[in-house]
C-alpha cells in the first residue's frame, strides 16, 4: 500500500503551490505526477512517487553513504576476524 | 544512481548478512512495521539469511489488511447505488465484506473502478458531472496526503459530485499499542520508510524513550532492510534505544513539511478501529468540519451495519505478529488469495498472502 516507486522528473508544467504538477519517468513509462508536496524539486532531480503524488526528493549522497557503510563495515570486521583467527 | 537496483546488489546483501551475524551475541526479536517490507522479507528470503538468534515478527503496516469489515460493508452499500462510480485501490477489491465483496458489486453491475490516485478519481468526476464520484481513502500516513489534495481540489474547484470514504490510519498509535500490550516480545522497530519520508521521525523519538526500545526507519529494498536490522541488532547489543534514519536518502527528520500542512488543513485525528486487533484511539483521521461536504459516509446515509467476521480466521493475531500465518489451520486450504477468510490473504502486503505466494510451508 505504500509502494512508492523512484523515477525522474523531466518536466515541471505549473510552477506554484498545491496545483504544481509535472511528468516523471520511471525507467522509460512517463507519468504526469504531482509535485506540490517537493516544492524543492527540479527537473532533473528523482523523487519517490506513491498514488500520483511526489513524497520525497532523494538525496544521491545520503544513497551513497548506504554502500560507503557497509564497505567500511566489512574491511573493519574483515580485518577483526583476521585478527582473531590463531595464526600457525 | 537509479536507486532501485543498486539496492538488490547480492554481495552488498551478502556483506550486510555476514554484519549481523558478527554483531549478533543474544537472541532478538525485530518487528517490521510495513507491509511493503514484509513482503520483501519473504519475497526476497532476508530472514533466511539471519543468525539463528535473530525472530523477524511481521507487523500491521498494510491498511488494507486493517480496514475494518463495517467499512468494507459501506463502500460496498455505497459502491452498490446507481448513481454512483466507486474507486479504490486495486487491493481493495477482494477484501471480503460480511456478505461479498467490491469485485462482487461489479460483477452485479455496480460501476466501480480500479483507480491508481485519487487524483484520477477526481479527474473521473470532472468528465462525469452527471455521476456520483466516490474515493475510497484507505492508507497510512504515505496516502493521506494526496488524498488531502484531492479534498482540497474538489472544494476549491466546486465539484461538487465527489466525495471520499475516508478509512486511513495512522502508524505511531498502532506501534504504541503492540508496546504497551502485555507481554510484548518486541525488543526493535523498523519503521515504515515512506510513512516517514511524510512524516518525519520526532513522534518515535518520544515512544523509542518512552518504551526503551530502539527504532529504526528503514526502506524496501533487500539492502535496505538488511542494514536496518544490522542497526537495530548493534543498538540492541550496545544497550542503546533511540531513533536511527537507515532510509537517510528519501526521510528527513521533518518530514515533508507540504505535506503534512495539507493533512493537518483537510483532516483531523480520531479514534479508529482495526480489523482484528480493535479500536485504537488517536489512530486514524476523519474530514474536517471544512471538508465535511465530502464526506461520503453523511452524504450516502450509509448505517451502521452489523459486521460478521469468518470466526476461523485468525488475522488479528498475525497484524500483531502473535502468529505466523502457517499457524492458522485454514492457510493455503480454506483461505487461499482466490477465496480469502480475512484480508491478510488478500492484500499483496498482507503477511498470510505474501507466505502463500513465496513460502507455503
Amino acid at each position: 500500500m505504500c509502494l512508492a516507486v523512484p523515477g525522474k522528473i523531466i518536466s515541471i508544467d505549473k510552477g506554484d503551490s498545491l496545483a504544481r504538477m509535472g511528468r516523471v519517468d520511471f525507467a522509460g513509462v512517463v507519468r504526469e505526477v504531482c509535485l506540490a508536496f517537493v516544492p524543492e524539486a527540479q527537473v532533473g532531480a528523482y523523487v519517490i512517487v506513491h498514488a500520483g503524488s511526489a513524497i520525497s526528493t532523494l538525496d544521491e549522497e545520503e544513497a551513497e553513504k548506504v554502500f560507503d557503510d557497509l564497505r567500511r563495515l566489512d574491511e573493519i570486521m574483515g580485518a577483526e576476524s583476521e585478527k582473531q583467527e590463531p595464526t600457525v | 544512481m537509479k536507486y532501485v537496483d543498486e539496492f538488490h546488489d547480492p554481495k552488498a546483501c551478502r556483506a550486510a548478512a555476514r554484519a549481523i551475524e558478527r554483531v549478533t551475541r543474544r537472541p532478538w526479536t525485530v518487528m517490521e512495521i510495513c507491509g511493503g517490507q514484509t513482503h520483501a522479507i519473504v519475497k526476497h528470503g532476508l530472514d533466511e539469511l539471519l543468525p539463528d538468534e535473530i525472530t523477524l515478527l511481521h507487523g500491521p503496516g498494510c491498511p488494507v489488511c486493517v480496514t475494518p469489515v463495517e467499512m468494507i460493508d459501506k463502500a460496498i452499500a455505497i459502491a452498490s447505488r446507481e448513481e454512483v462510480v466507486f474507486c479504490a485501490f486495486g487491493d481493495m477489491m477482494r477484501v471480503p465484506g460480511t456478505r461479498t465483496d467490491l469485485l462482487g458489486v461489479r460483477s452485479k453491475g455496480g460501476d466501480v473502478r480500479l483507480v491508481y490516485s485519487p487524483l484520477d478519481a477526481l479527474k473521473l468526476a470532472l468528465g462525469n458531472p452527471e455521476r456520483q464520484v466516490v474515493f475510497f481513502a484507505v492508507g497510512f500516513e504515505t496516502t493521506a496526503p494526496v488524498c488531502a489534495m484531492a479534498a482540497w481540489r474538489a472544494r476549491e474547484e466546486g465539484i461538487g459530485n465527489f466525495s471520499l470514504l475516508v478509512a486511513h490510519v495512522l502508524v505511531p498509535p498502532a506501534v504504541e499499542a503492540i508496546l504497551s500490550a502485555p507481554g510484548c516480545a518486541v525488543d526493535g522497530f523498523l519503521a515504515a520508510g515512506h510513512v516517514c519520508s511524510v512524516m518525519g521521525y520526532t513522534e518515535y523519538e518520544a515512544i523509542a524513550a518512552k518504551y526503551r526500545k530502539p527504532i529504526v526507519v528503514t526502506g524496501f529494498e533487500p539492502l535496505d532492510i538488511l542494514q536496518g536490522i544490522l542497526m537495530t541488532v548493534r543498538q540492541l547489543e550496545e544497550g542503546r534505544a533511540e531513533v536511527e534514519n537507515q532510509y537517510a536518502r528519501a526521510v528527513r527528520r521533518e518530514g515533508s513539511p507540504a505535506a503534512r500542512k495539507l493533512m493537518g488543513d483537510v483532516f483531523r485525528v480520531t479514534d479508529r478501529k482495526w480489523r482484528g486487533i480493535g479500536v485504537i484511539p488517536g489512530s486514524g483521521l476523519a474530514l474536517r468540519e471544512e471538508f465535511l461536504s465530502l464526506d461520503a459516509e453523511t452524504r450516502f446515509e450509509v448505517a451502521e451495519v452489523a459486521a460478521e467476521e469468518s470466526s476461523e480466521c485468525i488475522s488479528g493475531l498475525v497484524l500483531q505478529g502473535k502468529r505466523k500465518p502457517a499457524d492458522c489451520p485454514a492457510f493455503a486450504t480454506r483461505c487461499t488469495p482466490e477465496r480469502p477468510l480475512g484480508a491478510t490473504m488478500v492484500s499483496s502486503e498482507g503477511a498470510c498472502a505474501a507466505y502463500y505466494r513465496y513460502r507455503r510451508s
